[in-house]
């Protein structure tokens, strides 16, 4: 009886510890970080979009009040249609040069809002207008929810990068999956990670 | 035999142990007191227990968490930043429905936020959370009237907040079914898997080991651990509602959703 179970022991003790090992490897833990992270990286997007949505709306308002800014106006609409034609798919994450250039076209789009939310400030019909003024706080709460999930999905790269990096799931990374690291965003341009500041008085 | 085993511990305990790499936040949140968190001292005793009917009647009606808070100092971040974070922190409205909303006001950095859930940027959106803003509280906190602004402004908060009668009562409903289920013991599928598995393959094979009456051929196969844990989904997150005396979140999240605001 004894001798029996001492034979099998050894036998539990080593499929435990193969499963273990298996478990301990990332198996589970290398796609349940990278699927957070490429939630998180939908949520910028979606909020990028939002975005891009408000500015034909803001630039029709503008446009009413505003003549001079004509120009300003036009480099906002150009900026919008090059933000919304780069577009990249949660696989590019991985590519630093693609993620860059998603990163431009968007910090583009928010270097040209900021000058025209700063050039509206010489207009006070424009700025008691309600619509403006709706609109001036969407794209403001657009801005903050923007910075938000770009830091959201930052900690989540991280948190994934870490992950494929250390022992012991960097094993199941380099065997199973082959992993490579996010990139994150940064800061490319200066200003581009402060959302355009508006001032209500 | 028992040395093996040790080394079994060890093991598994070495790879059980994950490289932590958390990102230390060194933020200090308020404590989540109540529904008003006063931490300036803007508001009389009175006040902050009149407050805490309004919002605790408000939770009531339509198990939306609306909280009123009150810091002496935002860490050294926007309040944009740092109003997130307080939400998530302390994880106002349910987890589900992420129906919270915060009413912050920093009076050392004379600004004010109302940070919004992300289940109530549809109903309390950046536009109308910025008028609210402009006409309740600016004007009064401009005055130095912190007590009227905080009360004005979320009389209309309740007001935009408060569900009609027909749907509050189909939330609570609801929200009683669930707290029932919750209160069953459940097992997940993924529990009973595991428990078939492990009894096939470990349980029933070492029974017949040990009854010794075959030799026991193959081995016990590959079983792998469910990293999840398999308790058996214990709790099922019912989170507590406040009623008498104890207040908490039920784990909501914030987007930066809302309006903010200075005077």
């Amino acid at each position: 009886m004894s001798g029996q179970f001492n034979r099998f022991l050894p036998r539990f003790a080593l499929t435990a510890v193969a499963a273990a090992s298996l478990a301990g490897c990332g198996v589970n833990s290398i796609p349940t970080s990278e699927e957070n992270a490429k939630a998180k990286w939908a949520e910028v997007q979606n909020q990028y979009q939002r975005r891009a949505d408000l500015v034909p709306n803001l630039v029709a308002t503008v446009k009413g009040y505003a003549k001079q800014e004509q120009d300003t106006l036009v480099k906002v609409t150009e900026a919008r249609a090059k933000a919304t034609s780069v577009q990249i798919t949660a696989a590019d994450l991985t590519d630093p040069d693609k993620v860059a250039a998603y990163q431009k076209a968007q910090g583009e789009l928010s270097q040209g809002l900021g000058r025209l939310m700063a050039n509206v400030e010489a207009y006070p019909d424009l700025k008691s207008n309600e619509n403006f003024l709706a609109l001036q706080s969407q794209l403001e709460g657009t801005e903050n929810r923007i910075a938000v999930s770009r830091r959201d999905y930052n900690d989540a790269v991280q948190s994934y990068n870490t992950t494929i990096r250390t022992f012991p799931a960097v094993i199941g990374a380099k065997v199973i999956y082959g992993a490579k690291p996010m990139v994150p965003f940064q800061a490319t341009t200066p200003g581009a990670d402060t959302a355009p500041k508006v001032n209500f008085n | 035999m028992k040395r093996l085993a040790t080394i079994v511990l060890l093991v598994l305990a070495f790879l059980a142990a994950p490289a932590m790499a958390q990102t230390a936040s060194d933020l200090k949140f308020p404590q989540l007191t109540g529904r008003v968190v006063d931490d300036a001292h803007l508001l009389t005793p009175e006040q902050v227990g009149a407050l805490d009917a309004k919002l605790a009647a408000l939770e009531t009606q339509s198990q939306r968490q609306l909280v009123v808070a009150t810091v002496p100092d935002l860490g050294g971040l926007e309040i944009e930043d740092y109003g997130y974070r307080l939400g998530r922190a302390w994880g106002i409205g349910d987890k589900g429905r992420n129906d919270g909303a915060i009413l912050l006001v920093a009076p050392n950095q004379r600004k004010v936020r109302i940070e919004v859930g992300y289940g109530l940027e549809g109903i309390l959106t950046d536009a109308l959370s910025a008028i609210i803003i402009q006409r309740e509280i600016v004007p009064r906190f401009k005055s130095g009237d912190y007590a009227g602004g905080i009360n004005a402004a979320t009389d209309q908060l309740i007001a935009q907040l408060k569900l009609p009668e027909d749907e509050a009562r189909k939330v609570a409903a609801q929200a009683e079914k669930t707290q029932a289920k919750a209160r069953e013991p459940h097992f997940d599928a993924g529990t009973v898997v595991f428990l078939l598995i492990f009894f096939f393959f470990f349980a029933l094979p070492f029974l017949r080991a040990m009854r010794g009456g075959r030799r026991y051929g193959g081995g016990p196969g590959v079983f792998i651990f469910p990293t999840g844990g398999w308790g058996g989904g214990g709790g099922g997150g019912g989170s507590d509602w406040g009623g008498g005396g104890g207040f908490s979140g039920g784990g909501g999240s914030f987007g930066g959703g809302g309006a903010s605001g200075d005077w």
